[in-house]
């Protein structure tokens, strides 16, 4: 009963890893260089989820009407405005650009918020659970979270695989130059790759939020399991962010299980064993590029 | 080209071995080697900060400015020269100012595992991985292993055998022979073989690879080097605060305070992180009260930076006329020289 248990809190844990996962997984397999904010990214979005729920009087679930839309721009206004600039000096800047803004938002949420943890409330959704089998018990919204995941990705693979846009995104990702030979803007698809990403992030902020308290300083680690997700999944690949989430999250809980102290070392050593046998993860899509 | 003259041909093109002011060196080297006697114990403890922050970050610049290896994990090697420091010293009873270089050997043997994983990953995926791997360290000694302490770490009792002055004076010089080996280990590689691959890989790797360098090679060279300063850094940083608990040593600030100095500096240089460390230590101590704000400020320096003077300000400083203090650029020979319009 304990592993069936334990099994099925991963694979949900691993939900909301591969939503973690999911925004940076786009900007990685695009643009090729990592957004080291993005991890604050998705705090600050929980942040402005708070804000929009104390102004509007929202649910934390309807704040992501303004906030889908909210994030998207900033996303866009971020790459077209800020790092499309640097892009010619390699992926070096852009790093560092992401580095120095992730200081700059856990430090100006630590000035606005004060370094005490909050929640998102969201009602009673939060602490229903379904009771399986005797001793098995699992959240709904975890449930919840999951089939948003699912959702996500059956669209955002759509979208890829579907779309005259998927398809420039795909090309871009694939060789700049030769997509804008043919006639592609590659920093309009960057701007709407880094948009598309924030929209995502903005979703995960509210999901994260309902599920467990946050702070300023949580972005790193959501960075580093979004990381993670990646180097299981394989870059570029958005089936294999469902499936680096879902092993980083029962790697996690399994380590859990074992001794509490062993949770998130579980997941890194996991992950460091993948990138000793496949380095370019599990699934790759994305072509080699220099 | 009215008539080809017959230049004797330069052997090979390198810098002059006049290459340094060597008269301002020998001034402020002298200056800083008889600080203890003259400064003040504040001033005696800020330039010691100056100076293994100056170390981290010459090590930094020469991994990322000139191997391309943007590493955010040097604070593994820092943590790991720290918990050397603990167990050498106190466990097998070792003189804690000769765990400094014992420190740095540590972490090249730690190293080494560690580059055959990192050098299979390129770009941005080396830089989280750096990460990822200094976290799982952090993780390992936090928790795992009772021996080092656990979460509230260990206090390096053995110090305590040693007067309050003479601690804090060896702790000094042990500061200063460390940015000089940084400072000057860098200098003296850039002028080497290795050095020129490094310049090579630093304009276009693959370019380099494609005349014989052997990229990997000198980038393992470099890791290790930059490994070994962070380590001994890591063990002289905890002789000064005695105290080494896992979430300082391991703490992402290392990382992000060095690479605040090198991007401020300048990227790719020596001059660089020097006048950069310089720079950070003016702005800490100008935005000392406010905690939050000052990593806020550093944040936006950082990024006004890459946008506008991705140089750096040693950069800025070199637009019109070059300064050079330390010469590891190249000549070109004559023969290769660009040909003038209507010569």
């Amino acid at each position: 009963m304990i592993a069936t248990s334990t099994m099925l809190n991963g694979v949900l844990l691993g939900g909301l890893y591969a939503l973690y996962g999911l925004g940076l997984s786009l900007t990685f397999g695009i643009m090729r260089t990592v957004n080291l904010a993005h991890g604050d990214i998705i705090v600050l979005a929980t942040y402005l989820a708070l804000i929009t729920t104390q102004v509007l009087g929202l649910t934390p679930l309807m704040s992501l009407a303004v906030l889908v839309p909210v994030m998207f721009c900033i996303g866009y206004g971020l790459q077209r405005l800020i790092l499309n600039r640097t892009l010619k000096d390699g992926m070096m800047p852009a790093v560092i650009i992401t580095f120095g803004l992730s200081f700059v938002i856990q430090n100006g949420l630590l000035l606005g918020f004060s370094a005490d943890r909050q929640v998102l409330r969201q009602g009673a959704i939060e602490t229903m659970g379904v009771t399986l089998a005797p001793g098995v018990t699992i959240g709904v919204f975890p449930i919840l979270t999951l089939a948003v995941l699912l959702v996500m990705i059956f669209a955002l693979q759509a979208f890829m695989g579907r779309t005259l846009l998927g398809r420039a995104f795909r090309a871009t990702s694939d060789d700049p130059a030769t997509a804008e030979l043919m006639g592609i803007d590659g920093k309009r698809i960057y701007g709407l790759a880094m948009g598309l990403s924030f929209a995502i992030i903005a979703v995960t902020g509210v999901v994260m939020g309902i599920r467990s308290n946050f702070s300023p300083f949580d972005g790193p680690a959501r960075l580093i399991f979004a990381f993670e997700v990646i180097i299981i999944g394989g870059m570029g690949s958005i089936y294999g962010v469902l499936a680096g989430g879902l092993i980083l999250g029962i790697a996690q809980t399994i380590g859990g299980a074992i001794n509490p102290t062993f949770f998130q070392l579980a997941g890194h050593l996991v992950t460091l064993g993948i990138l000793v046998v496949r380095p370019s993860g599990l699934f790759p899509e994305t072509i080699e590029r220099d | 080209m009215a008539e080809s003259q017959i230049v004797p041909p330069r052997p090979y093109a390198r810098t002059s071995s006049a290459a340094l002011p060597l008269f301002a060196f020998a001034v402020i080297l002298a200056a800083l080697i008889t600080l203890p006697f003259w400064a003040t114990g504040y001033t005696q403890r800020s330039v010691l900060e100056f100076l293994y922050f100056l170390a981290l970050a010459q090590a930094w610049n020469l991994m990322a400015g000139y191997a391309g290896m943007m590493s955010i994990g040097q604070q593994a090697f820092v943590g790991i020269g720290a918990y050397g420091l603990v167990v050498m010293a106190e466990d097998l009873g070792i003189n804690p100012f000769l765990t400094v270089p014992l420190a740095a050997i540590l972490a090249v043997i730690l190293a080494v595992p560690v580059s055959w994983l990192l050098f299979r990953l390129k770009g941005a995926y080396f830089a989280v991985a750096t990460w990822v791997i200094a976290e799982t360290v952090r993780l390992t000694v936090n928790a795992n292993i009772d021996w080092l302490g656990g979460g509230r770490g260990r206090t390096v009792r053995s110090l305590g055998q040693f007067d309050r002055h003479l601690r804090e004076d060896l702790g000094y010089w042990v500061a200063l022979a460390l940015a000089i080996i940084a400072v000057f280990g860098v200098f003296f590689l850039l002028r080497s073989k290795t050095g020129l691959a490094l310049q090579a890989i630093r304009d276009t790797e693959n370019g380099a690879r494609s005349v014989g360098v052997e990229t990997r090679r000198t980038k393992r060279i470099v890791y290790l080097f930059a490994a070994a300063i962070a380590g001994a850094t890591g063990a002289l940083i905890y002789i000064v605060q005695i105290n080494v608990r896992p979430d300082a040593a391991f703490s992402i600030n290392w990382a992000a305070y060095v690479i605040f100095i090198v991007v401020i500096g300048g990227i790719g240089t020596i001059e660089g992180p020097i006048l950069g460390t310089l720079v950070f230590f003016f702005l800490r101590g100008m935005l000392a009260d406010l905690e939050a704000w000052s990593m806020l400020i550093f944040g936006l320096i950082a990024i006004m930076m890459m946008l506008f003077a991705p140089k750096g300000l040693w950069g800025l400083l070199n637009t019109h006329r070059p300064v050079l203090l330390f010469r590891t650029a190249r000549r070109l020979p004559e023969r290769f020289a660009p040909q003038k319009e209507g010569e």
